[in-house]
């Protein structure tokens, strides 16, 4: 089976950014993205999802890697300052290229 | 004390005590729909035993209590906490606001001591919910762009209000309480009859529930206290009481009950927890959560179902 390479962008947020992260995405040239609610910790506390606040999201982009870098870098320069964020791209392989 | 705050401190102990005890997040979900609903679909119904006309102006007089507690709030943050224009913004868009929650405990407090109250007032509480985060957000940028302005730099990014009108106004809180208002405004109390088992009947064992995770979410919170301790002990609990005064004199001036007048300076006193932190994250992003809402969630809303409610009360009886 033949298969393509494309990045994986992973992109942890406080959920209060998804709205504003899918804009982006899509905007800077995603054509997909997959989100899910989880909860973690990390250097300056938790966040354990126990209330509307304190909500966390993990999204995930599949895409070229000329678009993952320009979402990941949109990403540090507006939102990395004020927000927790964690963020990280990984080599993928697809079956069906165009669908990303 | 009012049973339903045993269930507050039930859930704040297994917190600190680090019990394993956990309410599913789907569970917090309906409870807060189910509250908010029933607050909503109570007040419409009383709404309709009333005329308008006559709600109207102390209407008014609530909304502008809504939008003057965060004029009051900022300047003490800024002079006396020394913070800046965005915690200071943010913390008193919060304050400026109301917690359903809060006055929803009140509601059980004065059924239990036999009190009457104005039954329309959840129309005050959605009232409430919005002037005082649009003020707490305006004050925020205002100082960012005369800092910007000092600093000879451009104006900082501006506040994008639309989008964040439609989270505040849209927001599920404000969906819920008007709409459970308008419901039952319409319905009337004979269309609700058929609603009131479920509605009516469950609520205070409901708000047990909630209050029960309410206290896991408040002990979880103590963590934020940990670097300003002293200064948020202190606003966390003077602060309401001034704006207790403030709501129980206003509803003195506006001829409310004994009931009103405490559960207006309750609600001049409460600090939202749910609408503004969600509003005032995107659109003051520099201001740190973690201030805001250990003192609205960590502090004042203890405080005020467990001390303030009573204290807020004996106020009210003083001054009527």
């Amino acid at each position: 089976m033949q298969t393509h390479p494309k990045k994986l962008l992973v992109i942890i947020a406080e959920a209060a950014l998804e709205k504003l992260l899918i804009k982006d995405a899509r905007r800077l040239g995603a054509h997909g993205y997959t989100v899910a609610e989880v909860h973690g910790g990390g250097a300056t506390g938790e966040r354990d999802a126990d209330w509307e606040g304190n909500r966390s999201i993990r999204m995930e982009v599949i895409c070229d890697e000329a678009v993952a870098q320009t979402i990941a870098e949109h990403v540090l320069n507006s939102y990395c300052k004020n927000y927790s964020v964690s963020m990280f791209l990984a080599d993928v392989e697809v079956l069906r290229p165009a669908k990303f | 004390m009012d049973p339903v705050v045993l269930f507050f401190l039930l859930g704040a102990f297994a917190r600190l005590a680090k019990s394993d005890l956990r309410l599913p997040e789907a569970l917090y979900e309906t409870l807060s729909i189910y509250l908010l609903l029933a607050i909503g679909l109570k007040g419409g119904v009383e709404i309709a035993k009333h005329s308008l006309g006559a709600v109207a102006p102390q209407a008014l007089a609530v909304i502008a209590m809504g939008a003057l507690l965060p004029l009051v709030a900022f300047p003490v943050l800024r002079i006396f906490a020394k913070l800046s224009h965005a915690d200071a913004g943010n913390i008193a868009a919060h304050y400026g606001s109301v917690s359903v929650v809060t006055f929803a405990v009140g509601i059980a407090f004065l059924t239990r001591q036999q009190v009457a109250y104005e039954s329309y007032f959840p129309l005050f509480v959605a009232l409430l919910e919005v002037p005082g985060i649009v003020v707490g957000i305006l004050l925020a940028k205002m100082g960012r762009d005369a800092m910007a302005a000092d600093a000879g730099s451009s104006p900082a990014r501006a506040v994008r209000w639309g989008p964040l009108l439609h989270e505040v106004l849209l927001g599920k809180s404000v969906v819920l309480l008007v709409g459970g208002l308008i419901i039952g405004w319409i319905a009337g109390p004979q269309g609700i009859d058929p609603f009131k088992g479920l509605f009516f009947d469950l609520f205070r064992g409901v708000l047990a529930l909630f209050l029960l995770e309410m206290g896991l979410v408040a002990a979880g919170r103590i963590a934020d206290l940990k670097s300003r301790w002293l200064f948020m002990l202190g606003f966390g609990t003077l602060m309401p009481i001034c704006f207790a005064v403030i709501g129980i004199v206003l509803g003195k001036a506006l001829g409310l009950s004994v009931g009103g007048m405490t559960l207006l300076g309750l609600l001049a006193a409460s600090a939202s927890y749910i609408a503004a932190p969600t509003a005032t994250r995107i659109a003051i992003p520099e201001a740190n959560p973690g201030l805001s809402i250990g003192l609205a969630l960590g502090v004042t809303f203890p405080f005020n179902i467990t001390l303030g409610m009573p204290l807020y009360h004996a106020i009210a009886q003083r001054l009527n």
